[in-house]
């Protein structure tokens, strides 16, 4: 019996190669560290097997219908050119689908109520209801071009791509974004949700395990994007007070002046630490007013004096026409492309292009 | 010598700086694309071809030549938005830690961009397109559609944003923004420069194209179908096209509208969909996904029409379930309306929204469903000749029932709040949309080239690009399912944990194998034209067809039938050879027919520069092209020289010419081996597969 033999040897073989692929901490979708990301990844799962129900089936029968009635097949299946309709079958065709959907849709309609990003967590794990008397932390975080910003109100502290939460205490995130849409999302966490500008939404999670993980924008934002990236670490309430408490006494400030300085397109941001924030520096962020004498209210303040003067192409002069802030990095002070010497900056990015302003104010 | 002044009144925009003369990648294509037109250029004089080029096909209103050259148009293009993919896949695969890749962040970003606006508007919609006008006049036993000027027009409409959309590449550069160009990133602040307003011109230039061709081809479903075809006894593919077209009147529009608010932002300075002043960018990620979710519908219902027509065909069965395939069709057409929400479950809707518009999403996939069953039982008491046609649905049917799984698991918002924008969500939909759509149109290139040039394609190249494409298609999107789920996003341009490397190895391997696949199919193109009188086909009927296009010869007369079809059954011309039908040979009469004219050549022509001129700001050239437009179409209204009627004479030469082909094939070739595992109708011999 060798095929059987092989059969079984294959049985034997599966789970061992699926393991590392399923249990390798890489797939972070399939195995965050956050109640909230956890239920997603069990929704995942479950919808896949649902559907699965009938796909496979659907997927056997292809393969078989297309061996045993194939043109120059050896066997007796009959050919009936005519069959053309049977009620039973169109019964079962329309039926079967539909109710696996009506399954999804119920497990779907409570799902997304139940995760709804904007819904306070219960609990922190399962079995365990957020305990009566913890107040969930609030950060606020903001989606510059290209790095991220996280204030912490309560702490009065702020950072630059660092998240540091406190793990088993549900989170509450108000988030907006400086200038055009990205996306916060930190897979170990929760599911993401998107950042605008003169917006705000928000979401709430709870971190399960103690570690250092990624979190970045998830959606396409300009030229310094793809290293738009923040490192979430989860620690004890010890470790995250010891930590504000650093951050406190970093001395830089968070004021405006420090805000619209850092909200100038730029990439690959080191960790910075910031104390004392100024009071409702988020709200002005997500009206659009932190610039002193700016009416808040870009969203909905229609015609507000003093706000931004819109000019389109048509009302500009051709030479007025510069390029943006996301035209791409800024120029490079090293020499020209190729160093013989591996990891040199300047061989990082082999087809560099500088900004039109720049050539044009060469030239002049 | 002028003032600058001057210089930008005349040129807006455009200096020697906006031709990318530093950048090595585009200087080298750009001088092989140079070259290679002027080769081309040169052997179309030398052979004389130019006056045969533009009055036999560039202004011809036939809407077979028509729908041949949109399907020449989508494949060129889809070279260009595979070379886009390619950099790509190239890019991602060795862009990590230290190492920074080829591409910039100013070239990756319009390079994704471009491909995903060149495959969706440029490849797929001319492909879909292109086969929708060859096939539905013959499908329906019409001689041309509805309004043959018009189908010129929007031909050339739509190869005129193929245009702009080209010379953004060479001149300039092209949006940095995403295939949807969302604002605010696509507004005036975040991208000053040509790129969005090329994106624009080039959509809104081939979108009255797009419109115009779905509203003609709605009226020639409509109003020109041969007696006795009532809708019910349609082929399944003018429905599916038929709602494919309904959908575009319904849907274009909206782009058209949303694209023209995004201008007026541009350049009137309004403020629709800016950050400040009352502008709102959310209302145009609705707008842009009322059009864009449909229009995944448009592609995907005509390339269901061909699995219907080539199912049938190659099973040799009447489509099983015909009614509920129109049914299922027609419920999708209106469903695909109430979903597009499903694209931004992650932008802070509640979750009665969001639940709402994942149920409606789910509930598409019950007429889905229901239409893979139908091809299923299809097959089932069948004798499947597979054929490259049926080869090409059955890989579709296992390939595309996963595409539809992920979609419906993207459909559940909780699911998708973790893979939003994820490379999972990139291999969802290439899963469904090469799955799918281009699968079927290979399908249906297969099944339909002999009609169109009465030789079939060479089934052993056929072959090796059938098994590259597939082999190639998983290779290169099972890694990105992985890495969704790994939470690795979408338009990265570089990396930083070496792990992931491995995955996309093996993507950019995959899309090297689709690679060979393309170019084994322009090799089966190649082949069999040059190998043509092996290949022939006098019959007009290679593969015992049972619509009516396989009733009249191959390549079809001009006037498509020299007496229109009488129907009498769902699937016509089967119907016909059952009874013993006899191709009338005498009594003959004249043909009225449309004539060709150049108007739509102009017209696109003149709309290229004025989209070019509005990319560039030269202001007066926008205004004398836009003067130029409209006085060439008022021209054209009172061109009265319309119509031609070919004569009775004529009508009997060709029609006795091919009495004569069927008479010599019949006898040169009384059973060819090719015949005998075809079912036999009528008064024939016993099904020989029981033997």
């Amino acid at each position: 019996m060798p095929r059987a033999m092989l059969r079984s040897a294959t049985y034997r073989l599966l789970p061992a190669l699926a393991l590392p692929l399923l249990s390798g901490c890489d797939w972070v979708v399939m195995n965050p560290s956050g109640d909230i990301a956890a239920q997603q990844r069990d929704l995942v799962l479950i919808s896949t097997g649902l559907m699965l129900l009938i796909i496979l089936p659907v997927m056997a029968l292809t393969v078989w219908f297309a061996i045993r009635y194939r043109a120059n097949r050896k066997s007796a299946a009959p050919y009936d050119p005519e069959f053309d309709h049977s009620t039973m079958l169109e019964l079962a065709i329309w039926g079967a689908p539909l109710l696996i959907i009506i399954a999804l849709g119920a497990l779907t309609w409570t799902s997304t109520h139940l995760l709804d990003p904007y819904r306070p967590i219960e609990r922190i794990a399962e079995g365990r209801p957020v305990p009566a008397h913890v107040k969930p932390l609030e950060v606020q975080v903001v989606a510059l071009d290209w790095k991220w910003l996280f204030i912490y109100p309560e702490q009065g502290i702020a950072t630059v791509n660092e998240l540091v939460v406190p793990v088993d205490r549900p989170l509450r995130f108000r988030i907006t974004a400086s200038s055009v849409m990205n996306s916060f999302y930190a897979p170990a966490l929760a599911g993401m949700i998107y950042a605008m500008p003169g917006m705000e939404t928000k979401l709430h999670a709870v971190l399960n395990k103690p570690g250092k993980y990624e979190g970045f924008s998830a959606n396409y934002s300009g030229a310094g994007f793809s290293d738009m990236k923040f490192r979430m670490t989860g620690t004890d309430e010890a470790g995250f007070a010891r930590w504000a408490e650093t951050a406190r006494q970093s001395g830089a400030k968070a004021d405006a002046a420090t805000y619209l300085q850092l909200a100038k397109p730029s990439e690959r941001e080191p960790i910075r630490l910031f104390s004392s924030p100024q009071p409702g520096l988020f709200d002005r962020i997500v009206g659009q007013c932190v610039e002193p004498g700016r009416p808040c209210g870009g969203h909905g303040g229609h015609g507000i004096p003093g706000g931004h003067k819109a000019e389109g192409a048509i009302q500009k002069s051709p030479g007025e026409k510069g390029s943006g802030p996301h035209m791409t990095a800024p120029p490079r002070q090293d020499h020209a492309p190729g160093v013989h010497q591996p990891g040199h900056p300047a061989n990082r990015d082999l087809t560099f292009l500088q900004p039109r302003d720049h050539v044009a104010a060469a030239h002049v | 010598m002028f003032s600058s002044d001057f210089l930008k009144t005349i040129f807006g925009r455009l200096t020697l700086e906006s031709f990318p003369l530093h950048e090595p990648i585009i200087v080298a294509t750009f001088a092989g694309v140079v070259l290679g037109g002027v080769a081309l250029f040169a052997a179309i004089t030398y052979f004389k071809l130019w006056t045969y080029l533009w009055k036999e096909w560039f202004t011809s209103v036939d809407h077979k030549k028509v729908g041949i050259m949109y399907m020449v148009l989508g494949i060129v293009m889809l070279l260009r938005g595979f070379a886009d993919a390619l950099m790509m896949r190239g890019q991602q695969a060795i862009a990590f830690g230290e190492n920074q890749g080829y591409l910039n962040a100013h070239h990756y970003d319009q390079v994704f961009t471009a491909h995903g606006v060149i495959m969706i508007f440029f490849v797929a919609m001319p492909l879909i397109t292109g086969i929708m006008n060859y096939l539905i006049p013959l499908q329906i036993g019409a001689r041309d559609v509805a309004f043959p000027f018009l189908n010129n027009f929007s031909f050339w409409m739509t190869a005129g944003g193929a245009i702009v959309i080209m010379m953004s590449l060479f001149v300039g550069e092209f949006a940095r923004t995403g295939w949807l160009a969302y604002p605010p990133l696509s507004g005036l602040d975040f991208s000053p420069d040509t790129g969005v307003d090329y994106y624009i011109w080039a959509l809104q230039v081939a979108g009255v194209g797009t419109t115009l061709s779905g509203i003609n081809l709605i009226a020639t479903i409509v109003k020109m179908r041969a007696p006795g075809m009532t809708m019910m006894k349609m082929p399944v593919f003018c429905w599916t096209s038929l709602c494919s077209n309904i959908l575009i009147v319904a849907s274009f529009p909206v782009l058209t509208a949303t694209l023209v608010l995004l201008s007026l932002d541009r350049y009137m300075g309004f403020n629709f969909f800016t950050n400040v002043n009352g502008g709102n960018p959310m209302m145009y990620i609705n707008l842009i996904w009322i059009w864009g979710h449909p229009e995944v519908y448009i592609l995907i219902l005509p390339a269901f029409g061909i699995f219907s027509e080539v199912v049938s065909t190659f099973c040799g069965k009447r489509l099983f379930g015909y009614t509920s395939m129109v049914y299922a069709t027609v419920v999708i057409t209106i469903l695909s309306y109430l979903v597009w929400l499903h694209h931004f479950f992650t932008m802070g809707s509640g979750a009665s929204v969001n639940s709402f518009f994942g149920i409606t999403t789910m509930v598409i996939s019950i007429p889905t469903g229901a239409k893979i069953f139908n091809w299923l039982f299809t097959m089932y008491r069948g004798r499947i000749r597979f054929e490259l046609p049926m080869m090409w649905t059955v890989a579709f049917m296992l390939t595309f029932v996963i595409g539809g799984m992920t979609g419906v698991l993207l459909a559940v918002p909780p699911a998708d709040f973790v893979l939003h924008n994820s490379l999972f969500l990139i291999a969802h939909f290439h899963n469904v949309i090469i799955g799918g759509v281009l699968f079927g149109l290979f399908a249906g290139i297969n099944y339909w080239w002999p009609k169109a040039f009465g030789f079939r394609l060479h089934e052993g190249w056929g072959k090796a690009s059938f098994w590259f494409w597939v082999v190639g298609f998983w290779v290169a999107f099972t890694p990105l399912y992985v890495l969704g789920l790994m939470g690795v996003t979408r338009r990265l341009r570089h990396f930083d944990d070496p792990s992931l490397q491995i995955w996309f190895v093996i993507a950019a391997i995959g899309a090297l194998l689709i690679f060979l696949g393309i170019l084994c199919m322009l090799a089966q193109f190649a082949w069999s034209i040059w190998k043509r009188e092996e290949l022939r086909d006098v019959t007009g009927d290679p593969w015992d067809g049972r619509t009516l296009e396989w009733s009249t010869s191959s390549p079809p007369p001009h006037y498509n039938f020299a007496f229109t079809p009488i129907t009498a059954d769902l699937d016509t011309w089967y119907d016909m050879k059952r009874r013993g039908h006899e191709r009338p040979v005498g009594g003959y009469r004249p043909i009225h027919m449309p004539k060709d004219t150049g108007t739509g050549v102009i017209l696109a022509g003149l709309s290229v520069v004025f989209a070019v001129a509005m990319v560039w700001y030269m202001w007066w050239l926008a205004m004398l092209s836009l003067v130029a437009i409209i006085g060439v179409a008022i021209w054209h209204t009172f061109n009265y020289d319309r119509d031609y009627y070919i004569p009775a004479e004529e009508v009997a030469r060709i029609e006795d010419e091919r009495t004569r082909l069927l008479q010599n094939a019949t006898l040169r070739n009384p059973d060819s081996p090719r015949d005998q595992d075809r079912p036999s109708f009528g008064a024939g011999p016993a099904a020989p597969a029981e033997a």
